[in-house]
């Protein structure tokens, strides 16, 4: 019966080619607008580690002066530096690890495997050997530095994927040497390549950027007093002398995050925050009132609004174009059925009944569907293209993945079956006898 | 003609397809109208005035690699070699510039012990070329003296701003601070105990990521500071626009030559650096334009597809009109004005649906009030396309000859 159904209905669609090729095209256009910013708000807000994310958390404190209070404000986005090298060297959490952003000079080997390489700035993450194991980090080559390394102030450094690429022609370097900001490091780990998208890790600048290239101990750092980048918040005045980055300093620019496994531990690792922030109210190092919060990373990233307002702003202009869409079809498939008003009552005058002339029109419906939905996939494919065109930093992630394809399909699918529902029961609705009767 | 008959017609006969039609233009309007009014806000901030020279300047961010012995020495050397390059007229530094990736802010206060801020400004650090190199105007006050200015010195950092006792603002930052009165002579504070003088008002300066939550767009103060070039400033540069591109290949070239221990950030002109700046504005206009255009051609042919197939419907009635004596303008008229009543309900409708959709963005994206403008805009629109995609239908549905109504279908 369906195959009779589907000839039936490729034979009413060839007859008015215009009008299907109109309601073919309605249904792609807003299936593939749909689709594109769909995908792009699922590769956005996506989970940046799906197997762990629910385990890693972000302590904040608030250690800002009675300044200005206002009762119920958040507590700043990073801690003080003093904070997180306490919070680490406590070490509470299953794993923890403090980090900040920067920019080194890279000062490549004019003999090295890459070749003669101007030097250049790379971006750097300033961390504690926890950083790799905690965020499932992937080494192509080597290993994370140790602990003792953090402690020691160790001149190690771990490299990405792509600068190995550049300046070892992809070698393993590990065990080489690299000249960093005028020191001399030794590589001991290669990453393999590691997108995470958004970097969670640190939301203080651009959500979607690249992870950095290179990774070096957050103490090493400090002891060379390297180049450190991305947003400080300094609350208080500053005894003379005391520069921004000096461990006392009342100035807010390091993210720590912490492994906690069991949500049990969670909640008295909570309860450890708000005891050490109670203790530093009373030396008077704080003055607010305790205010800690431990955000997993899931609802950290929906805190600072990860997905740019921008992308949702389309993905609803899309769905709206969507359904203007489908009423459009609504409308056409009503006008298509309603035409061939004499051929259904003959065909009802002879016996078929209702259901049968209501499957003819959904499956006709559902034809269109598939077609426009095979078309509408086309454009999804266009869109992203599109998409990945723009200077924008996720372009690259707007790829279309299998559940997104199926999705494209159905909904195309979907959407025509329920478009073609209201005029297939008008059409079911033809009286037999009417029709025979005016002829 | 009288409305009544076709209204009458539409209500018994067609109340399902004329429906479709009125839903389909409310949508469609309501979505016109924020599209159209989103764009006009997108243009309106793609227009910003940074209040720099902006064709007439480019700048060259550099950093160092390793410890730098003398930063301010090297700059003096850097300023004097970017100002003998051929074609420049004046050079300066800066820690920062307008459409720039960093900025610096601070809260200021009007009385040291006012707990709330009275606003937040961006903070320009500028050497004495800063004011006429970039473009600024005096409106009030006078430039900073030479005296006035110090040399920043990082390991310092911010507390080095309380020796600072001179400012010029912008007029924006002005009036807020002081409303009605000249800023001049004012005395406010960032935060601390030591007071700083306005001695200046200038016209405007766009902080350099424009608008944000805490202050708007043109909240800037002016700092008598000479900064090094390794805090991640830019030297900017002024020379007749069509010099900007030799004159960036020469400065890059005078501040990088072999053996100086740095690096060449960044280098473009502010032409470049406002385009990349507003990219995503830009992009979304035209992504709404697209989106617009593209409902309105769906719209026109879903109208063009019901009204003709209200016409192959009424075959037979027409003929028989005609035949009783109504004149083709008249058949064709009925298809017009019906198609006028039912784009008239829908932009009713999309009317009140624009003011739903604007209040829900109003409310989660922070967008402002929808403007009326945008209301006569897509109703116009609207009846226009109503009337064009009915026009050929009309015309078909008038040619239909009165011996129509002798033939049986």
């Amino acid at each position: 019966m369906l195959r009779y159904y589907l000839e039936l209905a490729l034979l009413s669609l060839r007859r008015s080619k215009v009008l299907t090729a109109l309601m073919v095209v309605a249904i792609a256009f807003g299936v593939g607008a749909s689709m594109t910013t769909l995908t792009v708000l699922h590769v956005l807000s996506g989970d940046p580690l799906p197997e762990k994310s629910s385990t890693l958390y972000y302590p904040q404190l608030d250690p800002r002066t009675e300044d200005g209070f206002p009762p119920g404000d958040d507590p700043p986005d990073q801690l003080t530096r003093l904070d997180a090298e306490t919070l680490l060297a406590e070490g509470r959490a299953d794993r923890q690890a403090l980090m900040t952003g920067g920019q080194a000079a890279v000062l490549p080997d004019p003999e090295g495997p890459g070749g003669a390489i101007e030097p250049f700035y790379a971006s750097v993450r300033y961390t504690s050997t926890d950083f790799f194991p905690m965020f499932d980090v992937p080494f192509s080559a080597g290993r994370p530095w140790d602990a003792s390394e953090d402690e020691a102030g160790g001149r190690v450094a771990v490299i990405s994927k792509e600068l190995n690429d550049k300046l070892f022609a992809g070698e393993d370097s590990a065990g080489r040497a690299l000249r960093i900001d005028d020191t001399e490091f030794r590589i001991v780990g290669v990453l393999d390549r590691w997108r995470p998208a958004p970097r969670f890790y640190d939301l203080t600048t651009s959500h979607f950027t690249e992870a950095e290239e290179i990774y070096l101990p957050y103490s090493t750092s400090r002891d060379l007093e390297m180049t450190r980048a991305g947003s400080m918040d300094c609350f208080d005045t500053r005894p003379p002398g005391q520069t921004e980055t000096d461990l006392g300093a009342p100035c807010t620019w390091i993210q720590f995050w912490v492994e906690i496994s069991s949500p049990d531990d969670a909640a008295s690792y909570l309860a450890f925050l708000e005891n050490y922030s109670e203790e530093q109210r009373q030396a008077g190092r704080f003055e607010r009132p305790v205010n800690v919060r431990l955000p997993a990373l899931m609802d950290w990233l929906e805190e600072n609004e990860v997905v740019p307002s921008d992308v949702q702003l389309q993905t609803w202009l899309a769905l709206a174009f969507f359904a203007v869409c489908l009423i459009n079809t609504i409308g056409l498939l009503l006008a298509k059925f309603l035409r061939r008003a004499p051929e259904i009552g003959v065909r009802r005058a002879l016996g078929a009944s209702r259901r049968a002339v209501f499957s003819q029109c959904l499956v006709e419906s559902g034809v269109i569907g598939i077609a426009g939905g095979c078309l509408g996939l086309a454009l999804t494919l266009l869109g992203l293209w599109a998409v990945r065109q723009q200077p924008v930093e996720y372009a690259e992630l707007a790829q279309l993945d299998l559940a997104m394809l199926i999705a494209t399909l159905v909904a195309a699918i979907v959407s025509s079956l329920l478009a073609g529902l209201l005029p297939a029961w008008r059409a079911c609705q033809i009286a037999p006898a009417m029709q025979l009767k005016s002829h | 003609m009288t409305i009544a008959p076709i209204l009458r017609s539409l209500l018994a006969r067609h109340k399902t397809a004329g429906s479709l039609v009125i839903v389909e233009i409310a949508l469609t309007c309501a979505i016109v109208a924020n599209a159209v009014f989103l764009i006009g806000e997108r243009l309106q901030r793609i227009q910003t005035d940074s209040g720099v020279a902006e064709r007439e300047l480019s700048r060259v961010q550099l950093a160092g690699v390793g410890n730098q012995d003398d930063p301010h020495g090297q700059t003096r050397e850097d300023l004097a070699a970017l100002r003998a390059i051929p074609g420049v007229d004046s050079v300066t530094i800066t820690n920062q510039v307008p459409f720039g990736s960093s900025s610096w802010n601070s809260s200021l206060h009007l009385d040291p012990d006012q707990s709330e801020p009275a606003a937040h400004a961006a903070l320009y650090l500028g050497d004495a070329d800063f004011l006429d190199t970039v473009g600024l105007r005096l409106v009030a006050g006078r430039d900073f003296r030479d005296g006035e200015f110090l040399d920043y010195h990082p390991e310092e950092g911010w507390q080095q701003m309380l020796e600072v006792d001179t400012v010029i603002i912008t007029r924006a930052l002005a009036e807020r601070l002081f409303p009605g009165d000249s800023a001049v002579g004012e005395v406010l504070y960032f935060g601390e105990e030591t007071p700083v003088r306005v001695v200046g008002v200038i016209e405007g300066l766009m902080r350099p990521t424009g608008d944000s939550a805490d202050a708007p767009g043109h909240h800037s103060v002016l700092l008598p500071v000479r900064t090094p070039y390794t805090i991640g400033g830019s030297y900017v540069l002024r020379t007749a626009p069509s010099d900007r591109e030799r004159v960036l290949g020469d400065a890059t070239e005078a501040l990088s030559r072999p053996g100086a221990s740095r690096v060449v950030l960044e280098q473009e002109t502010f032409e470049e650096l406002r385009a990349e700046f507003f990219h995503a504005d830009r992009a979304m206009g035209w992504l709404l334009l697209i989106v617009c255009g593209a409902l309105l051609i769906v719209t026109a042919l879903g109208i063009v597809g019901l009204a003709s197939f209200w016409v192959q419907q009424r075959t037979r009635q027409i003929g028989v009109r005609r035949a009783l004596g109504a004149t083709r303008g008249q058949i064709a008229r009925h298809f017009q004005v019906e198609n006028l009543i039912l784009t008239s309900a829908g932009i009713v409708l999309g009317m009140g649906l624009a003011y739903a959709i604007n209040a829900w963005l109003m409310q989660r994206y922070e967008l402002p009030r929808l403007s009326w403008i945008a209301l006569p805009f897509g109703a116009v629109t609207l009846w226009a396309l109503g009337q064009l995609s009915v026009l050929g239908p009309a015309r078909r549905a008038a040619a239909i000859p009165p011996a129509v109504a002798t033939r049986s279908v």
